[in-house]
Formats: C-alpha cells, structure tokens, sequence
C-alpha cells in the first residue's frame, strides 16, 4: 500500500527471513455406523446376494438402501433380492492412475442396474476389451472366493458381459 | 414484521452412541412426528432448512444424506447452514418474513459419536495460530471457566449448582441423556478433569435429533390452538480469536438479547445453550435474567447436548412451554462456536 507507513518489526526479527507457508497437519479417525437398512444389505453382499428394499410409497428398489426412499421420505422396510446380473446404464473410462491403485489402465467404472433395482450400483466390468463397453450391455457380477467375502463391496470383484442382447434405451433410460 | 409461530417440535432420545441407526434413520421420526402433529405433508411446506455439520459425520455433504428423509420430491424449496439447527430457524423465519413462504420445516442432527467430539471441534478454530495446538473444547471452556472466577463472575460452588439442578430438572424429560445428580457438595469432592472443570460441569456428549415446523399469522392458528409467537430475534457474534475476547462477558449475547427486546416484558422461562455450567451465569447475567426466571427446566445442555441439534431444542422447549400453557413469555438461547463466539436470542409468546 503506498503512503502507509511499513510495519516497524522488533530488531531481532528484522534480518530473519519471513514464513511464507506452514505445515498444520491434521488426522481425525471416524467410526462409520451404516445403519439398519445398509447393514441388511452389506450381510446380504457377504453372502452373495444383492438386498435391495422397496418403498411402501412409490414401489421402487433402493439399491444399496440407506434406510429411506429419497423421494418419498418415508423408511423402506420390504427387502428385496436382486439377480447379481444387469444392466450397464452409464460408464467411464479412466485413463488417470490413483495412488493406491493397481488397475492396468485404461479401465472402466459403471453404474450397472440390476434386474429389479430402481438404483444402480458402481463397479468395475473386466473380461472385456474397454472400448467394447456400452450403454446397455448385460453384465453379471464375479465374486471373490467365498473364502474372501466380505461385507462390502469388493466383495463384487467386477462385472463381466453375459453375451446377452444389449438392453433397449427404454428400459433404462430413468436410470441414466 | 409477519407474526411467524413454532407450530410443533420433536426430539430424539439422546444417547451417547447410536450404533444402530445411521444418521437419517435417526432423524426421520422426528420428522413424521413434527409433520403429522400438524398434519401437513411435504408439499405443504413452502420452506425447508436444516442445521449439521459433515465434520462430526467426516464426510463432505453429508447432510444430502439426511435430506432423503423429508421427501423432496416434487423438489422442494430447501437450504442448509453448515451451523445448529437454531440459525436454519432463524433462516426460516427470515424466509417468512419475505413472504415467499408461510410454512418452514427446521430441522437439526448431530451424531457425534463416530469420532472425536472434543478433537472435531478444535478444527474450527483459527487454523493459524489456535487449531495446530490442537485445543480440545474441554480445555478451551476451562479457560473460559477461570477467567470467570478470577473475574468474580461465579464460583466452582455455583457451577456445581448448576449442574445438580439442571440433571434433576431432567429427570422430567424423558429425552434427556442425564437425569438426577448428586448434591453440589459431593459433587464438589470429585477431581477436576481440566481445572477448574470437573466432570459434572460439561455436558455429555451424545447423538441426536430435532424438527420443528414454524407458520405465519392466521396459517399457525389453522394448525394449532396456541402458538408459540417469535415476538424477537437476533444473533451476534464475537471475534475469531479467543485472546481478543474477555471470556468473562458475553457482549454479544447482550446485545442479541437487546435486539431480541427481552426487556419488553417479564419471561418466565429460559432456555439457555450453555454447555457448560460457567456459561449459564455468562448467558444469565448477559441477558439480565432474575431470579423469577425459571432456567433449563428441561435440564439444557447439561442434561442432553447433540451438537449442531442442541441450539434449535432450546427454542423447542421454549415454544412447548408456552404451548402447553405452563409460559407466557420465554427466551431460548442457542451458541456456535468456541466459548461462546456466537450468540442467537429468541423470545416467544404465547396469546393472551
């Protein structure tokens, strides 16, 4: 600012170089409470079985289920258990490495909607070439061992295609 | 100025960890409570803000999570303060004020026990020079507390007064977390956790919830036979940094008060969101509170205190007093911040 006057430091400060930057790290550890609906639905996973739970209002299959239908607003109680196969609605293809991650790239990330589901879940498709991968294909899901199961999702390793016909845009386009 | 009411308000059963229920399983009966005590559905509702925090959750707008259990669909007209629920009542009542709306669904949640609490908290402070040390809250309102005794304001003696008398006020509220004590005097022989703090003199820590609707004029006496009327509201708030305050005074919770018109008429009742007994004299003094006023007959914070909901239940229990009749006037208090940094001052009335 011109005209004003610098800021007058002590001498003993004056030579010393100024701090331009500091490092205040910061670690807080949380303990995730997935709730009643979630927890249903992650002992399904850990058995093999995709658990989606109607709405009483509207009929539709939250998948995974949180505990309410966003629309509706009101607890999903009636469970419902979905083929492990579906629908891809929408993909991408990553091209960038995350630390951590050990896929080959590229890669493709989808939202696959299972027979029955009103919601898609995410997941990895493999055993097929990335730039053959489509809106509508039919995938199924491979799981680990049941050695490895787990309650949650990597449980799923990926989808895969069946070599079905492609679903028609119709019957998933609310999905998209 | 509209005539804006709290029409209803629920809460939760506070409880140290709820481990069973995730944060919208948690939040949706008071919810369905508040709706239907008025009878209103959510397209009945012109207005919808809510109060919490992605800090005590640990993940970033997780607080679109809970919005799945009001029902926003036809999409509704809704908002979000990253503060407790008592500032999305006051956004509420300002949408009112505007007239776009006549009805408001407020709502609140706090599940602190997935981390933390006192650590979460010190993330708030200034990050420069306060928050890398790592203060926890506990700490940060003994300081508070000392400054208050040297400065004559109360005394370790008063404080455990308080504390007995707000945890068997509680034994009449069948949401609190606490309820009954020991006397002050045996309280007085248990060791200090952070001097002059001892154990009795902070409020637990727990997970819960609160929803209250608010109507304007003639819509709030369709719904209910007595509202509770916001005659005043106001908030203030103090400096960031906690070595520019006198932590022995509350100027902005004076002045909210002031603005809020406290001194219009004699209260009756006042429920104050002070999480630690030394505040409850700050707040009392600040507001100019007599002996006449009943305090926390709920218990307050020292009872129940699910952060982020704790302020928005104070202005509940306020406007059910005067619902049911028992109050005529009253005053609830809500604060955000470290020691007292912010200040919200709301007086109610019911008809005469």
């Amino acid at each position: 600012m011109s005209g004003s006057s610098p800021l007058a430091l002590p001498e003993g400060l004056r030579d010393l170089e100024p701090v331009r930057s500091i490092r205040a790290p910061a670690r807080l550890v949380y303990t995730f409470t997935a709730g009643e609906a979630t927890s249903r639905f992650l002992r399904g996973i850990a058995s093999k079985k995709i658990l989606g739970e109607r709405c009483p209002v509207c009929g539709k299959v939250m998948l995974p289920p949180r505990g309410s239908c966003p629309t509706d607003g009101v607890p999903t109680s009636e469970q419902v258990e979905l083929a492990d196969r579906g629908i891809v609605t929408t993909f991408c293809v990553v091209n960038v490495k995350f630390s951590g991650s050990a896929m080959e790239l590229p890669y493709v990330c989808a939202s696959v909607l299972p027979d029955g589901a009103d919601m898609g879940l995410f997941g990895l498709v493999q055993e097929v070439p990335f730039d053959q991968i489509r809106m509508g294909m039919r995938v199924e899901a491979v799981w680990v061992d049941d050695d490895e199961l787990q309650p949650n999702l990597a449980s799923i390793k990926w989808w895969r295609p069946t070599g079905e016909p492609d679903a028609p845009y119709e019957s998933y386009r609310e999905h998209v | 100025m509209r005539d804006v009411a709290v029409v209803a308000f629920a809460q939760s059963h506070h409880m140290r960890r709820e481990q069973r229920r995730n944060e919208v399983e948690m939040l949706m009966p008071v919810l369905h409570q508040v709706k239907t005590e008025v009878g209103l559905d959510q397209s009945q509702i012109d207005f919808t803000c809510s109060g919490s925090t992605d800090y005590l959750a640990g993940a970033a707008f997780s607080f679109v999570m809970t919005l799945d259990g009001v029902g926003a669909s036809p999409p509704i007209s809704e908002s979000h303060v990253e503060m407790d629920g008592a500032w999305a009542f006051y956004e509420a009542w300002v949408k009112i004020q505007t007239g776009v709306a006549d009805t408001a669904l407020v709502y609140a949640y706090g599940k602190a026990s997935p981390g933390s609490l006192r650590d979460v908290l010190s993330r708030q402070l200034d990050p420069y020079y306060v928050a890398p040390l790592w203060p926890d809250s506990v700490a940060l309102a003994a300081l508070q507390a000392r400054a208050c005794i040297e400065a004559g304001v109360t005394s370790v003696g008063e404080m455990a007064g308080i504390a007995a008398r707000s945890r068997r006020a509680a034994a009449d509220n069948p949401f609190a977390q606490l309820q009954g004590s020991d006397d002050p005097d045996v309280l007085l022989k248990e060791p200090e956790i952070a001097a002059p703090l001892r154990r009795h003199d902070c409020p637990p820590i727990g997970d819960g919830a609160a929803a209250m609707i608010l109507a304007a004029g003639d819509r709030a006496r369709e719904l209910v036979d007595r509202p509770a009327w916001i005659r005043g509201i106001d908030h203030r708030i103090e400096a960031h940094g906690l070595g520019v305050r006198d932590l022995a005074s509350s100027p902005s919770t004076r002045l909210a008060g002031e603005h809020a018109g406290i001194g219009d008429g004699p209260i009756d009742v006042a429920e104050l969101h002070a999480p630690f007994s030394h505040q409850e004299v700050l707040l009392r003094d600040a507001l100019g509170l007599g002996d006449d006023v009943a305090l926390n007959p709920s218990g307050g914070p020292l009872a129940a205190n699910p952060i982020m909901a704790a302020g928005l239940i104070r202005i509940g229990e306020a406007a059910s007093r005067i619902r049911l009749g028992e109050a005529q006037r009253a005053v609830a208090h809500a604060t955000s911040g470290p020691c007292l940094q912010q200040n919200l001052v709301c007086v109610l009335e019911g008809d005469t």
